[in-house]
């Protein structure tokens, strides 16, 4: 039994797909999106070493760790405006996040 | 057949983690199986030959980014059970439109082929064989091609986390701190005198 791209490529796109549900399934709470975000660009991660692998070219092993910075720097970023949220209002629901607007 | 069976069993491990994220009553929870996915897909970067970008996976993932969730998902006082209140009235529409996705994109994959002349395609050829290591290869392509890349990474980065520290830095009011600069101008002079004391009197 040989393990294919089409292998990594179904994992990536169900673990992409689990991402998008988790959103849909927790709307109200804020850090369980940041983290189903988290997993879709774990799903991206995925796809970009396995095509690397298979195609036999680093390129996308370059590309993964650009996109492991800018994931990490999200989550600071997201998590930091959460808790300045939380501080002034009580509450991380999503729909009382939209008083961010001007 | 081993790279096989291990391939099954760190997909399962990390579906089965990525289920249990999203799903899962308690949001301790939900970062544990995080951190459990983050392994597995650490584990299936390793069996792809790419070892450099599994131990930055587990460092940065793991070390940095689920750690900051569990700091706060513990931190912050968050009512969850009320977060949780009305979840289930968007899990149809959720699972019709994840369903439809999931449905396209193994359509699309699933039959992944590369074509024929790919191999003109190729920009950067990963060695055969095992003259250089993976992370030697990364770091030569990245430090020389993409030099500019790796460093606006680094100013993303930068600017991340003094973005991180201006949003949660606060002054409360009524706090007794240090304040070095008031101590290190603080002169003998303003603290000491010297008294003379003559004997038999009180001062």
């Amino acid at each position: 039994m040989i393990i294919g791209l089409e292998h990594y490529l179904t994992l990536a796109a169900i673990l992409f797909t689990l991402g998008i549900f988790g959103i849909f399934l927790n709307r109200k709470n804020m850090i369980v999106i940041l983290m189903s975000i988290e997993l879709m660009l774990l799903a991206v991660n995925i796809n970009f070493v396995a095509f690397s692998a298979f195609m036999g070219d680093l390129t996308g092993q370059v590309f993964a760790m650009f996109v492991l910075t800018v994931a990490a720097a999200e989550a600071a970023i997201g998590l930091a405006i959460l808790v300045v949220f939380f501080r002034n209002k009580g509450t991380i629901a999503v729909e009382d996040i939209a008083d961010l607007k001007g | 057949m081993i790279l096989a069976l291990s391939f099954y069993l760190f997909a399962a491990v990390l579906v089965v983690s990525s289920v249990m994220v999203i799903s899962a009553r308690n949001p301790v929870h939900s970062v544990l199986f995080l951190i459990l996915g983050f392994f597995n897909a650490a584990g299936l970067m390793v069996l792809l030959g790419a070892e450099f970008i599994a131990f930055i996976l587990v460092i940065v993932y793991v070390g940095a980014v689920a750690v900051l969730f569990l700091f706060v998902v513990m931190m912050l006082d968050v009512d969850f059970t009320s977060l949780r209140k009305g979840a289930m009235q968007y899990l149809p529409l959720g699972a019709v439109i994840g369903g439809v996705l999931l449905f396209e994109l193994i359509t699309i994959f699933g039959a992944w082929t590369f074509a024929p002349t790919i191999q003109d395609n190729i920009v950067n050829e990963i060695a055969i064989g095992d003259s250089v290591t993976n992370a030697e290869a990364l770091g030569r392509l990245i430090y020389t091609d993409y030099i500019v890349a790796f460093q606006l990474a680094g100013l993303i980065l930068l600017v991340a986390m003094m973005g991180a520290i201006v949003l949660t830095l606060r002054k409360r009011a009524g706090v007794r701190s240090q304040k070095v600069a008031e101590q290190f101008a603080r002169k003998p002079s303003d603290a000491m005198e010297i008294k003379k004391v003559t004997s038999g009197t009180a001062l």
